[in-house]
């Protein structure tokens, strides 16, 4: 009414308000940012969720879909990693995780050697699509929340839980830019378990899932090739096979394949393939692998005339 | 993007000493999907000149035609064999005829020349899709991995290279350049011209 007056008044509500923000602003100094060790990573969390500068605009909403990644307009964004092959299947022996490992910028090839699969603790592993970034952290940030539900209730968290933590959690944030394409998978009460959840805030429970430009290869060969009752060697083929079909195909994907095995204690990596040596002399000395490479000018040679013996 | 960039692709020429060399992928993609691992973008022109034609495949196969029509023409008229500065050239008007509706192709040239005194000479060449020409003296570079063939082609060349090193030369500098882009690779074809003959090899490259 008369903001002059009110600015001198001990009683006028903007004053109660400026009392009620002191006393909040007191409670937040009692963890200091050298407590945390630094004002990055997690710190500050005790306060609830990170909070974000998000633009000073009137719809910081509208404002970020014009500017950053979204898949409805092709064109101007903040550009993020996004060809990518990701896959993971549930079966008898557990839960199979491979991915590759090239990051594109456009065309350009800007690393083959990305780990794209996210250990959030010992026994649950995310996958990383879309957002490098946006992945890695929000993973990092669920690992600290199952610990935290750990030690609240003295029980590991179910993967649907923790899955479920974080699909709400990107949901918040919606139509503000994040960008990510995961499969939650671990091994809990219920038994192995995948889990599917993006930035639009879908989560899906499955038992087969790829993600990425190159899923559509990866699923060829895994529907091709996948039963329930696979054996661990089968399995960990499957999965390799499957990557390796993406990374062939697919511009954007290749490089090598990093393949997990989830089992009831936890997760095991199994190892880390390049996929050209696949193309020419298989996978190497491991369980399962047929022997000879995967390429079909390898696999057809000296069958027909249009691909003769080696001289 | 860009329809250039739609079938993907790479090119590159060197020059050595009394040599020549010409290298290119064999993608053959529809964007992001690789379709074919023995696309030939490079084609004998005379005896002592080859062409590299990246860009679009369509327009790949309708210039090559295109081209052998000129040249046998020019065979005829002249009652000789075409040199590389003139084919440079004959490509560059070919081109610049659709200025204004351009086929979607950089081409590479490389050749052995005769000089005047008898001698030989090592020629390059590259023009843009409507027909600049670029002479060089040590390499050119075109198709989507350019870029990233000008790095590292500017590391590894060096002046009077003989036909192996300059074989050796060219070949690392496709394969590491192709390497880095998405939309080159899946095999590679590398052509080392010399006065009386010509070296054709098929690398192992990177099949992702």
């Amino acid at each position: 009414m008369n903001s002059f007056v009110d600015q001198f008044s001990t009683h006028s509500p903007t004053a109660q308000l400026k009392r009620a923000q002191k006393l909040i602003a007191a409670e937040e100094d009692d963890y200091s940012d050298a407590a945390w060790g630094s004002q990055a990573g997690f710190g500050g969390m005790i306060k609830g969720i990170p909070a974000f500068k998000v633009p000073a605009v009137a719809d910081p909403t509208a404002f970020l879909r014009l500017h950053t990644d979204d898949h409805a307009d092709p064109n101007c964004r903040i550009k993020i990693q996004h060809g990518t092959t990701t896959l993971a299947f549930r079966f008898k022996g557990g839960v199979i995780v491979a991915v590759d490992s090239r990051a594109t910028a456009g065309s350009y090839v800007a690393s083959g050697t990305v780990k794209k699969v996210i250990e959030i603790n010992p026994y649950l592993l995310g996958t990383m699509a879309g957002g490098a970034a946006d992945c890695q952290f929000w993973e990092t940030y669920l690992g600290m929340h199952c610990r935290l539900h750990e030690l609240r209730n003295r029980e590991r968290i179910s993967v649907s839980a923790a899955s479920k933590y974080l699909s709400n959690l990107v949901y918040s944030y919606k139509g503000m830019g994040l960008s990510m394409g995961t499969m939650i998978c671990g091994w809990d009460k219920t038994g192995p378990a995948v889990f599917y959840v993006d930035s639009d805030g879908t989560r899906l429970k499955g038992d087969l899932f790829s993600v990425g430009s190159g899923s559509t290869f990866a699923y060829g060969v895994l529907d091709q090739g996948y039963r329930w009752d696979l054996t661990d060697e089968e399995a960990q083929e499957l999965g390799r096979r499957s990557i390796f079909a993406a990374g062939h195909r697919d511009a954007m994907s290749g490089n090598t394949c990093n393949l997990y095995h989830v089992k009831e204690e936890g997760w095991d990596f199994i190892g880390n393939y390049d996929i050209s040596k696949m193309y020419y002399e298989g996978p190497g000395d491991v369980p399962g692998a047929p022997g000879g490479g995967y390429g079909y000018a390898i696999r057809t040679e000296g069958r027909s005339a249009a691909n003769p013996p080696p001289s | 993007m860009s329809i250039m960039e739609y079938n993907g692709g790479s090119v590159i020429a060197m020059a050595g000493k009394d040599c020549v060399a010409i290298a290119s992928d064999l993608r053959l993609g529809n964007q992001m999907l690789s379709i074919s691992s023995n696309f030939q973008r490079v084609f004998p022109v005379t005896d002592r000149i080859y062409i590299g034609l990246p860009g679009l495949a369509t327009d790949v196969t309708t210039l090559r035609e295109r081209f052998r029509l000129r040249v046998n023409m020019y065979t005829i008229k002249e009652e000789r064999e075409i040199e590389p500065e003139a084919f440079t050239h004959l490509v560059s008007s070919t081109l610049y005829e659709h200025r204004f509706g351009p086929y979607f192709i950089s081409p590479v040239v490389a050749g052995i020349s005769k000089t005047p005194t008898g001698g030989i000479k090592p020629f390059i060449a590259a023009t843009d899709l409507i027909g600049c020409i670029n002479f060089a003296k040590d390499f050119v570079v075109s198709g989507t991995a350019s870029s990233k063939l000008f790095g590292v082609a500017e590391g590894l060349w060096e002046p009077d290279l003989g036909p192996e090193d300059l074989f050796e030369t060219i070949s690392q500098t496709l394969l590491n350049a192709v390497d880095r882009d998405a939309f080159s690779g899946w095999g590679a074809v590398v052509h080392v011209i010399t006065k009386d003959q010509v070296i054709t090899r098929k690398l192992k490259a990177r099949m992702d």
